[in-house]
């Protein structure tokens, strides 16, 4: 499969293609990522519970896979779960991922 | 029956039947017109009476979901929304089929209150992401998966 190009994974995204942050099931923060660049920020705004919630699920990779459509970031969010991370910790480990690969993508732009 | 400001006025024998088939729709008209005290064709026509005005709206019947094996999630799910937005999100919520329930409460803030089923709790959590949250004026959602109910009745009217 072709790797998206940096201007379509960064690109801003419906509505309906946002993340949503919720802290359990059914419990919506009000917090949303309609792009990468969003995501990244949300990641140091959301509540801890929210980040355990959706990492543990797998949504993150889920929608960085289906919806940015980067196998990268994909590939890196997957590999910091092996450290199992918690509270802020994981807050860390998402954010350093996340921003790295945001600066990467935008370089490369 | 008469139209009052637009409400429809009842007479005592519209609320005796009411009641009646409230306690249990599948009696007869001869079965409610011998404990009232009146004909089965005075019954039918009250009867038909209310259904054409609507104050009859339906007849249904009442499922133990779980004698059957269908063992839903429920829950009850609070939508605090924009003012300026909550009567379009509570229509785009009363149209979807996972919904049974959407009323409005105005306390301290206003709030869309809904009762929600689905198979399991991932099919819930998917329906609240995908299709309550990106709803255009939704700020937050809690909601509250019901684990046990205590008593759940329809309310049996009385003659005021």
């Amino acid at each position: 499969m072709t790797p998206s190009s940096p201007a379509r994974i960064l690109r801003t995204l419906s509505r309906e293609n946002a993340f949503y942050f919720f802290t359990s099931v059914g419990n919506y923060t009000g917090h949303r990522a309609m792009s990468l660049e969003e995501f990244a920020t949300k990641i140091r705004e959301v509540p801890t519970a929210s980040l355990e919630f959706h990492f543990y699920r797998g949504d993150f990779e889920k929608w960085t896979a289906e919806v940015l459509e980067d196998s990268e970031l994909t590939k890196r969010i997957r590999a910091v779960k092996l450290l199992e991370p918690a509270g802020n910790n994981l807050r860390d480990q998402l954010d350093f991922t996340v921003s790295k690969r945001l600066e990467e993508l935008k370089s490369t732009e | 029956m008469k139209l009052k400001n637009q409400a429809i006025s009842l007479d005592s024998l519209d609320w005796k039947i009411l009641k009646a088939l409230q306690e249990n729709s599948k009696q007869t008209y001869s079965q409610v017109g011998r404990k009232l005290g009146v004909a089965h064709s005075t019954v039918y026509d009250r009867i038909r009476k209310m259904e054409k005005n609507g104050v009859i709206k339906k007849w249904t019947i009442d499922i133990d979901h779980k004698k059957i094996g269908m063992n839903y999630v429920t829950a009850r799910m609070t939508v605090y929304t924009d003012p300026k937005e909550s009567e379009n999100v509570a229509k785009a919520l009363s149209e979807a089929k996972e919904v049974l329930e959407v009323s409005m409460s105005l306390s301290e803030e206003l709030l869309i209150i809904v009762k929600v089923v689905a198979r399991d709790q991932d099919e819930l959590h998917s329906f609240i992401a995908k299709k309550v949250a990106p709803l255009q004026g939704v700020l937050r959602i809690r909601t509250s998966i019901i684990t046990k109910k205590i008593k759940e009745e329809k309310i049996i009217i009385e003659k005021k």
